[in-house]
């Protein structure tokens, strides 16, 4: 094929494209983080975006010369029901040069798309590591995420916080995906293709962000009851933002006297089994790392807003916002649910 | 009006010989190529996991080759493939005399599974949950042996029959069917052996 | 030459008169313990349909939770175990049960026989999948002992392990999923033993196998591959029931065990499987458009051997489910390409029919209407799955909407309007009586409106990121208007659906006398009485041709000289 055809065809399907995505962007609901794969945002997104148009221009054209033919032959061909000529069209039984080009031309077609498409999944998953690539270890539990960053000595949970990648200055983040109980799956579709996190089978795939900003993600491998609120949100982070947030995320929970009351009942009431609060003797690790909890603007792997009100009640009765979810209502008094309230909002 | 004519025969052709495969062969041979379907994923399974198990026993320390077993339920095949023959040939005696003696070899090769399960279980201490290597060993040499038990039942059946002088010549076509399968649960246990006794140790 | 009178215009009543009045329980006795191959293939249809209400409800149910976001119809539970129940039952309960009834049906008749090759294998086999059915409706029940009533499978028609183990589904539910699923496995696996037996071993004099109707042949492939289909399936879950109640590992990841070979082991029955649905629906277009589009079919050879290929190609694509699994490039660079080479012989189906229809006098009778609509949505539905398979995309459309578009394009899009079609087109078979073309037209243009309405919008849903299997969404995303869209749809095919009841109701007792052939046909069911009597035809007939009664009506240029 050449270069000419090759442009056409592009053009063709861009313009199919853009029609068939009018009615998705003029019903998606106003300006909002809509996590759409048409609006890539980092490397293998964007890879994928331009992969993605080409295949459609061509099964469009498929569409449009099959289909095409279809309505000619129902309109060209119906009955019109004038009783006059009652005889049979002619019978006719096959054809071999016909039958034969509609076999040979979508074989031709299929090593075209064949080609294309084996070069990306090379290109996207065999892409070598650079040297200074950010890595991030992803933990999948049932209904959160655990994020560590290991070379940063980083524990955190449900917000992914990641540097900003330019052209002069690449910095692609990699991630290793593990799960500590069912399948899960790490999407967010402006940043990457999903991976899966399976149990005894851990998993690599990377991003490489080329805009700051946040992305909104979510769990797409059915992993149980609260599978739907298992959401992930990314920040893309200027490289000063990031080191800024890095030195944060790294000093230990900070200490302030005034909360003793709420840190112990958090350390009497058995939260710690399943939180860890660094420096606290807390270092339980079913649930979320709640060390810098407040530097995170969601709580629940993203289904609630982090405020002072919604923290409480979550720790009231977590079912409420998230029914079947592994954290249980702990049965506090009211004074100790403010108390322990207090003690986390001072965890900056 | 003769209700005959309801289409007419073709007059071009010439009549000709109109032969079609018997339907309990095709129902047979349909049967082998499901169950083969099983056991592949069965064998699949047990080669996957050789070597995964996280704690003992391993094969190597508890299985013993069951060559007798092995030898046993393979000549049944042969002696099977007599009882046919003789049964074409209308020698009905001889043909339960050799059908009889299919039945003893393969309820030879169930008790030896089944002495060599009790030794497992209650001397080497292999359970079915034991690791990864008591789970696919006991399934898959189990669903073997659920299939010689079948396969039992339907020689035994046969068997029966034969006593009571009720089977002869125009039966041979279904008892080739029913030995078709014995054939195969035999053709089965190669695989098995193979895979759980030499490539698995 | 023979005489050549025929039966068309009910010449030949063959129906003995009725002398005695049934009671009921007579009747009934009569239909539990009957053998007879149209008895049968009318109570699979029948009971395929009744689970079409009962996981089309399951539908409106789900679309209405997911009507706008954060909405509470349904609880997460309930909404986990609807759509679990509603996959399983449509694929397995609904797709499978109804071509089955097709093919018991009208296999015998078409090739000349009396009945299939083991009637009461085949009576046996009904009732396996009955009973699974009822087995898997009883977890609503029994799921959790009688005091966990409402309890139900909720791990998704594909029931992921480990999300299966003990550990991770506690109750009884999915122990029902899996041993419902193996009951009603035994049956299929019967029946397509007798199928392929039936056709194989029961042809009439002259039916070579180049003769048989083009249904017959795809039944026979839709069998041959339900036998290496069905059979892991149950193979796998024989082993998820060694798991969960002796204690196994197989799919145990804390022991060993691992996730990922019962992916293996779902999609190598899945991926087949939905062949195994679909090309019975090849098989009704073959049988309909022809006569439809008055033209024998267009390259007959070449329609068998692209279902044979179809069925081979099939059983090596399975891991195109898997492609964000993180197999290695190699792996997936092999399914990428095993994949998009079904299209090819699914390809030349297509252009098959569309040159059946060139030249022809297509009449748009409601049959006709569905089977067009069928060609035009499987057309989209196969190029959707052509961009699924480019395995770089998958990993961003896997497991959003976009598939759930793609597949029900083909489940609902091809697979239920060839069966509607289908219905139309033989109900006058096995009734005597014509359904209502009236509410036919009603009927198909409603489902056309609804289907499209839904499951066009639905692409553009998992596009803009919404993952499947979610109960319910965040209003920030953008996905509220679009998912109220959807569920209108649903409910205009919801009525659709509802006429298309009435019709059959209606139309059983009081639709217009059929006759033997009333469209003018060319297979050799046309030439038994409507409904035929038990044994089908009185003597065995002989064929000299792909189309009987084309020869028959058309003496001067018959079909014999040609092939
Ligand atoms: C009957 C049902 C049916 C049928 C027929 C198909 C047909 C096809 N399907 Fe589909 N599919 C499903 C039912 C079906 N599928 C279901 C149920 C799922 C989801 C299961 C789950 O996850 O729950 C699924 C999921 C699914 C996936 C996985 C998506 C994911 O989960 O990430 C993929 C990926 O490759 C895929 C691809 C295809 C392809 C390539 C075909 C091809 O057979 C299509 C071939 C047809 C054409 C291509 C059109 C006609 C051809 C031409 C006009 C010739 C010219 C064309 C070319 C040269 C390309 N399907
Ligand atoms: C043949 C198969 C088939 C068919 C026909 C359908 C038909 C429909 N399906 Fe189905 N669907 C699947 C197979 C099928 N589906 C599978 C395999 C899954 C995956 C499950 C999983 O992930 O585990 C799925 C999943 C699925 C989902 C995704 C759920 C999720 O992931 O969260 C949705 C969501 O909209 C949906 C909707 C619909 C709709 C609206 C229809 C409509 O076309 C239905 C139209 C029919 C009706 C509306 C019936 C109307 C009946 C009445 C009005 C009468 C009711 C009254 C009484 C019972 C007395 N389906
Ligand atoms: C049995 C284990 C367990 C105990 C005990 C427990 N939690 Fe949790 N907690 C969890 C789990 C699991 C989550 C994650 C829930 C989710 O998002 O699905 C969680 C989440 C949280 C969160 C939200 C974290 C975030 O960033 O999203 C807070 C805050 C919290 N728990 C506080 C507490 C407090 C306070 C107590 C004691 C009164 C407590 N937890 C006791 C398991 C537990
Ligand atoms: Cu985690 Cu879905
Ligand atoms: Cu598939």
């Amino acid at each position: 094929m050449d270069r000419e055809w090759l442009r056409t065809i592009l053009r063709t399907g861009t313009a199919i494209l853009f029609f068939l995505l009018l009615p998705a962007f003029a019903f998606a609901d106003g300006p909002q983080p809509v996590p759409s794969i048409f609006a890539p945002a980092s490397t293998p997104a964007s890879d994928i975006y331009s992969l993605s148009l080409f295949v459609l221009a061509i099964t469009g054209g498929i569409f449009v010369v099959v289909g095409g033919l279809l309505a000619y032959v129902i309109v060209r061909y119906r009955d019109k029901g004038d009783d006059s000529d009652k005889r049979e069209p002619a019978q006719i039984y096959g054809s071999t040069q016909i039958e034969l080009a509609w076999t040979v031309i979508p074989i031709l077609i299929v090593v075209v798309l064949f080609l294309t498409t084996a070069r990306m999944i090379f290109a996207i998953q065999d892409a070598p590591k650079p040297p200074d690539a950010l890595d991030v270890t992803v933990v999948g539990h049932q209904f959160w995420w655990e994020f560590r960053y290991p070379k940063l000595g980083i524990v955190t949970a449900n917000e992914l916080h990641v540097p900003l990648s330019t052209n002069k200055d690449p910095l692609p983040t990699y991630l290793k995906l593990y799960s500590a109980d069912v399948d899960h799956s790490f999407w967010v579709p402006q940043l990457a293709g999903k991976t899966d996190l399976i149990p005894n089978h851990p998993n690599i795939t990377w991003i490489e962000p080329k805009s700051t900003g946040l992305y909104l993600g979510q769990c797409a491998q059915f992993c149980g009851v609260e599978h739907a609120e298992m959401l992930l949100r990314v920040y893309v982070d200027t490289p000063e933002q990031f080191a800024a947030w890095v030195k944060n995320q790294q000093q230990p929970a900070v200490e302030d006297p005034q909360v003793a009351a709420g840190r112990q009942v958090f350390e009497t009431e058995s939260c710690m089994n399943c939180h860890t609060i660094r420096g606290t003797a807390a270092t339980g690790r079913f649930g979320p790392d709640l060390t810098h909890l407040m530097s995170r603007s969601t709580i629940a792997s993203g289904a609630v807003p982090n405020s002072e009100a919604n923290l409480r009640q979550w720790i009231k009765d977590p079912d409420s916002f998230k029914p079947g979810c592994l954290m249980p209502a702990m049965q506090l008094t009211n004074q100790q649910l403010d108390e322990v309230t207090a003690y986390l909002e001072t965890l900056k | 009006m003769s209700t005959a004519t309801l289409i007419p025969h073709a007059t071009h052709a010439p009549e000709q010989e109109w032969n079609l495969p018997s339907r309990g062969r095709v129902a047979m041979y349909c049967l082998i190529i499901g169950e083969s379907a099983i056991f592949v994923i069965f064998v699949v399974a047990y080669i996957y996991y050789i070597g995964r198990s996280l704690t003992g026993p391993t094969p190597r320390e508890v299985l013993d080759v069951p060559i007798f077993n092995t030898i046993c339920l393979l000549s049944s095949s042969l002696t099977i493939w007599i009882a046919e023959r003789s049964l074409e040939r209308n020698k009905i005696r001889l043909f339960g005399a050799w059908w009889a003696l299919t039945l003893v070899l393969g309820a030879i090769f169930l008790v030896g599974t089944g002495i060599e399960w009790h030794t497992l279980i209650y001397e080497k201490g292999l359970t079915i949950s034991t690791n990864l290597f008591g789970t696919t060993f006991y399934s898959l040499v189990g669903l073997h042996a659920s299939h010689v038990i079948f396969g039992l039942i339907g020689l035994s059946t046969v068997l029966i029959f034969t006593l009571l002088g009720k089977v002869r010549e125009e039966h041979s076509e279904r008892i080739q069917v029913l030995a078709l399968y014995w054939h195969f649960v035999d053709a089965v246990w190669v695989v098995v052996f193979t895979v759980v006794y030499i490539l698995g140790r | 030459m023979a005489d050549r009178t025929f039966p068309i215009e009910g010449t030949l009543d063959l129906t003995p008169a009725h002398v005695h009045e049934h009671t009921w329980l007579e009747v009934l006795h009569e239909w539990v313990t009957t053998v007879d191959h149209k008895k049968l293939g009318i109570m699979y249809v029948l009971y395929g349909f009744f689970f079409l209400l009962v996981g089309g409800a399951e539908a409106l149910a789900i679309r209405v939770q997911l009507a706008e976001p954060n909405n509470h119809f349904l609880s997460p539970e309930v909404y986990n175990r609807f759509f679990t129940m509603h996959g399983t039952t449509m694929v397995f309960l609904v797709g499978m049960t109804i071509i089955f009834g097709f093919a018991n049906y009208l296999v015998p008749l078409m090739i000349g026989a009396r009945d299939m090759a083991f009637p009461r294998l085949n009576a046996f086999s009904f009732w396996m999948t009955a009973f699974g059915g009822l087995m898997l409706y009883y977890s609503f029940l029994g799921g959790s002992g009688l005091y966990g009533v409402g309890n139900a499978p909720d791990v998704g028609w594909f029931a992921y392990a480990p999300l299966t183990a003990r550990a991770f589904s506690p109750g009884n539910a999915t122990d029902y999923w899996a041993l419902a699923l193996i009951v009603t496995g035994v049956g299929t696996v019967g029946t397509a033993i007798n199928v392929i037996a039936t056709a194989l071993s029961m042809r009439c004099k002259g039916m070579t196998l180049m003769r048989m109707p083009l249904f017959v042949w795809l039944s026979v492939v839709t069998s041959g591959l339900t036998l290496v289909t069905i059979t892991p399936l149950t193979a796998a879950q024989i082993m998820l029931v060694i798991d969960r109640y002796l204690g196994g590992h197989f799919f145990d990841t804390q022991a060993g065990g691992s996730a990922v070979i019962w992916m293996h082991f779902f999609w190598i029955f899945g991926h087949p499987e939905v062949y195994v649905l679909v090309l019975p629906a090849f098989a009704i277009a073959n049988e309909i458009i022809p006569v439809f589009s008055r033209k024998a079919i267009f390259g007959y050879p070449a329609m068998v051997a692209a279902s044979v290929g179809i069925a081979f190609v099939s059983l090596g694509v399975w891991a195109h489910h898997m492609f964000t699994i993180g197999m290695t490039s190699v792996s997936n660079a092999f399914f990428v390409l095993s994949t998009m080479l079904v299209g090819i012989p699914t390809g030349i189906k297509i252009f098959n029919w569309v040159a059946t229809m060139w030249g022809g006098k297509i009449r748009f009778a409601t049959p006709m209407l569905f089977l067009t609509a069928f060609v035009f949505q499987f057309l989209l539905a196969g190029l959707t799955g052509i961009m699924l398979a480019v395995a770089p995309w998958d990993w961003q459309l896997h497991n959003s909407y976009f598939v759930i578009a793609h597949f029900h394009y083909v489940l609902v899009g091809a697979i239920l309007f060839a069966i509607f079609g289908g219905l139309y087109y033989w109900f006058p078979k096995a009734t005597g009586r014509m359904l209502n073309e009236t509410l036919g037209k009603w009927n198909f243009w409603l489902f056309f409106i609804g289907f499209h309405v839904t499951f066009d919008t639905m692409h553009f849903v998992g596009m803009l990121g919404m993952p499947r299997s979610i109960y319910t969404y965040e209003a920030d995303r953008g996905w509220g208007h679009l998912n109220l869209i959807v569920s209108i749809g649903a409910f205009i095919q919801g009525i659709s659906v509802l006429i298309f009841t009435t019709n059959l109701l209606w139309s059983a007792f009081r639709g217009k006398v059929a006759g033997n052939d009333p469209w003018d046909a060319w297979t050799l069911e046309w030439a038994a009485a409507s409904p035929p009597p038990v044994y089908n035809f009185p003597t065995e007939p002989s064929v000299s041709s792909r189309r009987p009664l084309w020869d028959l009506k058309h003496p001067e240029d018959p079909d014999w000289k040609y092939e």
